[in-house]
């Protein structure tokens, strides 16, 4: 199977406090901070997308690995936010971080489970023999309607991986699950997404997600314990918590990847992002059980081991992601709306 | 009228700061350089592209108040004369941080961003920018 041959993330500096929005909503903000777990929310800038976040993270993952640009024969970019509705963020990627014209292309959908979708595509690629390395990407802006549960949780990120045969961590396997379940959508022109309120729980969160992990570690032989690490989807830092605890994980195994509570549910990077924040201090041996979810519904599940290459890898040549998370810049409601574009200016 | 042809030959060394060096006489240029001012002639099929790092310093900055109607919802931002580690100086938006952050000498690094869009339906042109390290 494939390996990660290097991973990135980027997460925008401009953050919001739950307080804040529930300042503005006349909400009670200990029932954000408390029920849902988000004590803050990233806010990318005025001139960031998900092509820029793209942009950045892919640097990153570039940065920290020898192998070549040359060798990179895919790019798969999976959002809910691409900045066109046509033109494949992709495309301008390709330019933007310099790899070569020779390239698998595409961009990927599946809400918060677009990224991995990427990555399983670009393992495809990898153990068919028909590329040697490839990048995938997942990366969002999202938002919520004003007023709406959601907005104290859709932010902004984006992780990076390049797939190829020989890396730092093995992917071991994995597993996806899929059914019709209406629990979030968005329907084509619409600025804000509709979602089914107590019914993105049970349904669609937690019986993807729990089946995911359960049926990996059927396939694997393997227990909670046999794992060092464990990140799920996090649309909140109440659900993670939840499935964590039923599939029988403790605290230390996710803490180190839960971060929704701070920069908020970035969508397809949501998972990832966790992800990357485990690989930024995993050590050669460490065995990870990532679950990734998108609302439609589906899960992707990934068994990883990290390898004895993570030790002569150049993690420090790109930021981390916790030191990314510890240099926010504050803003409140009035400036959070207007970066977003949610003021209504002349002629529009 | 439509600036996406002039946008679109730029977009190498506006997304990746691409120069050109002569081959010649060793100068970097940026903006990219079809001939070396220098070695003119000389220079003829000896200039060769060469990516910048985006690393460099703040030589010269201004902070703009009373921006074009694109920029109003940065307004106030930075606008910056860097020396690069390269050499070359470019001129670029100093982004995320307030006015009062940057001195003459602040150490700074590209970062790709969207520049400008052509209205809500034209082309969005992205490049580059600088951040305070
Ligand atoms: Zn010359």
């Amino acid at each position: 199977m494939s390996s990660i041959v290097s991973y990135g993330s980027y997460v925008p500096r401009y953050r919001i406090r739950a307080e804040e929005i529930a300042r503005v909503w006349g909400e009670d903000p200990e029932n954000i901070k408390g029920g849902l777990m988000i004590y803050s929310k990233s806010v990318p800038g005025p001139d960031e997308d998900v092509l820029t976040i793209s942009a950045e993270a892919g640097k990153n993952a570039i940065k920290r690995t020898d192998v070549s640009k040359k060798t990179i024969g895919a790019i798969f970019v999976g959002s809910e936010s691409h900045p066109y509705a046509v033109k494949p963020t992709a495309s301008i990627l390709v330019e933007a971080l310099g790899l070569p014209n020779d390239i698998h292309s595409a961009d990927y959908e599946f809400a918060c489970k677009a990224g991995t979708a990427a990555i399983q595509n670009v393992m495809g690629l990898v153990d068919s023999g028909m590329i040697e390395n490839g990048m995938a990407i997942g990366a969002d802006t999202s938002q919520g309607a004003p007023g709406d549960a959601l907005e104290y949780s859709a932010s902004a990120g984006g992780t990076a991986f390049i797939i190829g045969k020989k890396g730092i961590a093995e992917i071991n396997k994995t597993y996806s699950f899929t059914t019709d379940t209406p629990d979030f959508w968005r329907r084509e022109g619409e600025k804000y997404p509709s979602h089914g309120g107590r019914f993105t729980g049970e349904p669609a969160y937690f019986k993807h997600v729990l089946t995911g992990a359960k049926r990996m570690m059927e396939m694997q032989g393997t227990k909670p314990e046999d794992y060092d690490y464990a990140v799920f989807h996090q649309p909140n830092g109440k659900f993670p918590t939840r499935a964590a605890k039923m599939l029988g994980f403790k605290d230390e195994q996710v803490k180190d990847g839960l971060l929704t509570p701070y920069i908020g549910n970035t969508y397809s990077s949501s998972m990832i992002i966790g992800l990357s924040a485990i690989l930024d201090k995993a050590e050669p041996g460490d065995r990870i059980l990532a679950v990734a979810f998108g609302s439609g519904a589906g899960s992707d599940a990934f068994d990883i081991t990290v390898n004895d290459s993570i030790k002569s890898y150049k993690r420090d040549r790109a930021p981390g992601v916790m030191e990314q998370i510890n240099r926010p810049i504050w803003i409140d409601y009035a400036n959070y709306v207007k970066y977003r574009g949610k003021i209504i200016m002349r002629g529009e | 009228m439509s600036e996406v042809p002039r946008f679109w030959r730029e977009s190498k060394h506006r997304y990746r700061l691409v120069g050109t060096r002569c081959e010649n006489c060793g100068n970097l240029y940026f903006p990219p350089r079809d001939i070396c001012p220098t070695c003119r002639r000389e220079s003829i099929n000896k200039m060769k592209e060469e990516e910048l790092s985006g690393e460099g310093e703040v030589y010269s900055y201004t902070v703009v108040h009373d921006g074009l109607e694109q920029f109003k919802m940065q307004v106030p931002y930075i606008i910056a004369i860097i020396k690069t580690k390269e050499g070359p100086l470019i001129t670029g938006q100093i982004v995320d941080c307030n006015p009062d952050d940057v001195k003459i000498g602040s150490q700074v690094k590209s970062t790709l961003r969207k520049v400008r869009t052509e209205g809500k339906s034209g082309i969005i042109q992205y490049g580059y920018k600088f951040i305070l390290k």
